[in-house]
């Protein structure tokens, strides 16, 4: 056994650490780089939420103007949503999903790769933006004919930002497909779909929303391109275009986009919470069927967005109720999570101050969330600070809170190493408290009529002193993150020592070294029930175990004899081919922008040629390369 | 011992939860979302349909014979990859390469039918920017174009593969995913046709 684990490392390849890492196709590098990128993002987009607060802070301020005011809030959002809280869970797809379900890597690891390069070439694409002085300066949601006109949006601001999200919107499908089938077709023999762990649940319903919701992004994105570069008149109400369908088109896809954010994060929080109340979930079943409404429904409640818009007395009132609706299986999990924590015997470690934490931050953002869904109610409330309240108790009192919550937990399995709990608790209730000042007063100058996206307001408003607040609350926020990296790099400096099973788990990931090896599983271990390592240690409450870890081995032998035995391990092979068929994308992408510029037009269709290029013999070049390194693993055989 | 002996003659042995290939599931996980990106274009088409402010009309436009012609020759297209398949399936490569041959034909013929109704079109005066019609027109068919486009190239790309050995019998599960796609293309047209052309305006 640990000889055939040793022979296997052996085989593993030669190469500068740079190159393992551009042509890597381990869901585990894979993963530790959506990480990095997005706390990076995380940062960034951070800073500019900063220099909003900077402007906001007192009345009458001209820190940034209106123009830098418009472009930060736009690529603040925008990449908080699509560079940060979409690449940072699929962060965490990659590090645990493929150990927690068994196998030994995602179905498709070069597309894997390929989701990562595109993720980042995109995004690097629209960050440019900035330096060519024209950064997307339309809101998150660009509403046309605002952002689908060269007649209202001069430069390519609004290029950068359709081409930009274009290339992250296929980065995503392809990363859905990816999780998917692997979620689907590479579960450890006897992991039923209902012995699958909530998260891994989570992560499959994400997907499939991913794949039906973006597609109208899609298909809106593509229309706003059609209008700017070839005068079409989708949106222009001179040939009968209306501004409206773009909203439902970006709406259709955006509000599944909430629950695409928001479901894995739900599931961080019903595996942490398990853990460490050493209790099973309450109510397991519930909780996944509760994820599968709230997905099934997010498709039927976009145009509460539009109540304002002016849709009639009859699609208001049914959005709303079908709004009201998503808060019955919402309220289930939260239920459900409190009673998993009910007489349970809580370790109140960082990772589940920080779950915990986000349960009642989604009471919190939750209840604004039903108000607005009250249309009289919501008539006030539009686009005002209640709803940049309301969104930001979701974003990061749930999401990032919960990631954050995920980062202590499963830094083992990334790095083999335990972060500092001390400084985890410091992080935890600075994060916690400063969070709390920045977002809670939105709700009274919201109340009180203060709007959205307006880059100052003036004295006898009165809003200024909770402005004031909410500007030092967003710097404590933004500095105590300054905690989380002090705490990485202390520990990275410390031996890779962590125990397998560190928070004594419930899932497979704790069954394999922290790290794990290259291949995860020397042998893919056989579920017998949700909970399967749990079970394994102490029981399903039927059976006594004796010798856990012989009795899992016989297991595999027993059960199903064939599975993962006689065609031995079969490492993926590192490829460059991900990479450049992403470069030849984001070159189309650059080309189309370049191709909407003055200065540069005559080079855009060039280069989107080049670029089709590229992609056309990546794809060859891709197709061609053997997806498996066949040699020498052949005889990693492991033999019990 | 005999699964041992199947891994070393193909190309990739896998092991799947549900029996299916990873192609397999995946392709028709995608088509899934492909038919939310059609349904999106369609659903676009129909709120603007009607709202032509100015001519070239569709009525005035749209030649139901002519294109039921190509609509009847790109459904022909799905029946010959059928064949490809089978004939690959029993190891018949000449079968196999005429068929497709015949298969890549068949759509590269809907494309340039395709591409004389457009021509055809835009003497008449519609344009992207003529009215909502040319708009909402050009866009939805043009992506079905494109789609049948990507699916000519991948063919001819098998095609060529199985003169060097590239594709063979052993690959008839890759060939399937290919086939899907072409049909999954075939289906959307005949929806485009019975919305677009043969509902009356």
């Amino acid at each position: 056994m640990a000889e055939a684990a040793l022979r296997l490392e052996q085989a593993g390849y030669r190469r500068s650490a740079l190159v393992e890492w551009l042509t890597t196709v381990d869901h585990k590098k894979i993963g530790i780089l959506y990480y990095w990128t997005s706390i990076v993002y995380l940062l960034l987009a951070g800073f500019l939420a900063l220099l909003m607060r900077i402007q906001l802070a007192q009345p009458d301020m001209n820190f940034l103007g209106p123009k830098t005011y418009n472009e930060v809030m736009t690529m603040h959002g925008t990449m908080m949503i699509f560079a940060v809280a979409m690449p940072l869970n699929a962060a965490f797809f990659n590090i645990a999903v493929p150990l927690m379900i068994g196998a030994r890597d995602v179905a498709f690891p070069r597309l894997n790769a390929f989701s990562y390069w595109s993720f980042l070439f995109g995004s690097l694409l629209m960050w440019s933006s900035f330096l060519f002085g024209h950064a997307p300066d339309a809101g998150w949601f660009g509403y046309a004919n605002l952002s689908s006109s060269r007649l209202y949006s001069a430069g390519p601001g609004l290029d950068f930002w359709d081409l930009g999200l274009q290339v992250l919107g296929i980065s995503s499908i392809a990363g859905a497909l990816n999780f998917f089938v692997t979620i689907v077709n590479m579960r450890a023999p006897g992991m039923s779909l209902m012995r699958m762990p909530v998260y891994v649940w989570m992560v499959l319903v994400t997907a499939v929303l991913i794949l039906l919701a973006f597609p109208s992004l899609t298909v809106g994105l593509f229309m706003i391109m059609f209008d700017r570069y070839f005068d079409t008149n989708f949106f222009n109400p001179l040939h009968g275009g209306d501004p409206v369908i773009w909203q439902h088109l970006f709406w259709i896809f955006g509000h599944p986009e909430v629950y695409i954010l928001v479901l894995p994060p739900m599931g961080i929080i019903s595996e942490i919470l398990p853990t460490f109340s050493r209790k099973p979930l309450f109510g397991a079943p519930f909780v996944i069927f509760a994820g599968i409404a709230i997905a099934f429904l997010s498709f039927f409640v976009w145009a509460h967005h539009m109540f304002t818009v002016g849709l009639g007395p009859v699609p208001n009132a049914l959005f709303a109720a079908s709004t009201m609706m998503i808060g019955i299986p919402t309220g289930v999990k939260v239920f459900n999570w409190l009673a998993t924590m009910w007489g349970g015997s809580i370790d109140f470690k960082a990772p589940m101050k920080f779950a915990s934490a986000a349960v009642w931050l989604l009471m919190m953002g939750g209840v604004t969330g039903v108000m607005h869904a009250t249309v009289p109610l919501d008539y006030q409330q539009q686009d005002s600070y209640f709803i940049v309240a309301h969104f930001h108790y979701i974003i990061f009192g749930v999401i990032v809170m919960a990631l954050l919550g995920a980062t202590y937990y499963w830094f083992p399995k990334m790095y083999g190493r335990l972060l500092d709990e001390r400084l985890g608790t410091v992080h935890f209730w600075l994060t916690f408290l400063a969070m709390n000042l920045t977002f809670f007063p939105m709700h009274f100058v919201g109340l009180d009529g203060m709007p959205r996206r307006y880059f100052t307001y003036s004295a006898e408003t009165g809003w200024g002193t909770w402005n004031l607040v909410i500007t030092i609350g967003a710097f404590i926020l933004g500095l105590s993150q300054l905690v989380l990296l002090v705490n990485v790099v202390k520990t990275m400096r410390q031996p890779a020592n962590a125990p397998a099973d560190p928070w004594d788990g419930r899932t497979l990931e704790w069954t394999i070294p922290s790290p794990p090896p290259a291949y995860n599983f020397a042998v893919i271990p056989t579920v017998r029930g949700r909970d399967a390592y749990w079970i394994e240690k102490y029981g399903d409450g039927h059976h006594t175990v004796t010798d856990t870890t012989q009795r899992r081995h016989v297991s595999v032998n027993r059960d199903n004899p064939g599975h993962g035995l006689p065609a031995g391990v079969h490492l993926p092979k590192p490829s460059w081919w991900p990479m450049i068929v992403s470069a030849g994308l984001t070159a189309m992408a650059a080309g189309m922008i370049m191709h909407g510029t003055e200065t540069l037009g005559p080079l855009g269709f060039p280069v989107v040629g080049i670029g089709a290029f590229v992609v056309f013999f990546g794809l060859l070049g891709w197709h061609f390369e053997p997806a498996i390194e066949h040699a020498e693993h052949e005889q990693a055989h492991v033999h019990h | 011992m005999s699964q041992a002996h199947a891994a070393a003659s193909h190309p990739v042995e896998e092991h799947t939860t549900t029996g299916i290939s990873h192609n397999r599931l995946m392709m028709w996980t995608f088509l899934a979302s492909d038919c939310m990106f059609f349904g999106s274009l369609i659903w676009v088409y129909f709120a603007y349909r009607g709202r032509y402010f100015e001519p070239p009309y569709p009525r005035d436009l749209l030649d139901i014979p002519y294109t039921s012609v190509s609509a009847a020759v790109l459904l022909l297209s799905s029946f010959s990859i059928v064949m490809a398949l089978t004939a690959l399936e029993r190891a018949d490569m000449k079968g196999f390469r005429g068929w497709l041959l015949g298969t890549i034909l068949l759509g590269a013929l809907f494309l340039g039918g395709q591409y004389y109704e457009f021509t055809t079109f835009y003497h008449e005066g519609l344009t992207l920017t003529s009215n909502l019609f040319g708009t909402t027109f050009f866009v939805l068919t043009g992506f079905h174009g494109t789609h049948v486009f990507i699916g000519i190239v991948w063919l001819l790309v098998q095609w060529l593969l199985s003169y060097f050995g590239k594709l063979t019998p052993a690959h008839v599960e890759r060939f399937f995913v290919t086939t899907l796609y072409w049909h999954f293309v075939d289906i959307v047209w005949i929806i485009i046709f019975m919305l677009v052309y043969l509902m009356p305006y």
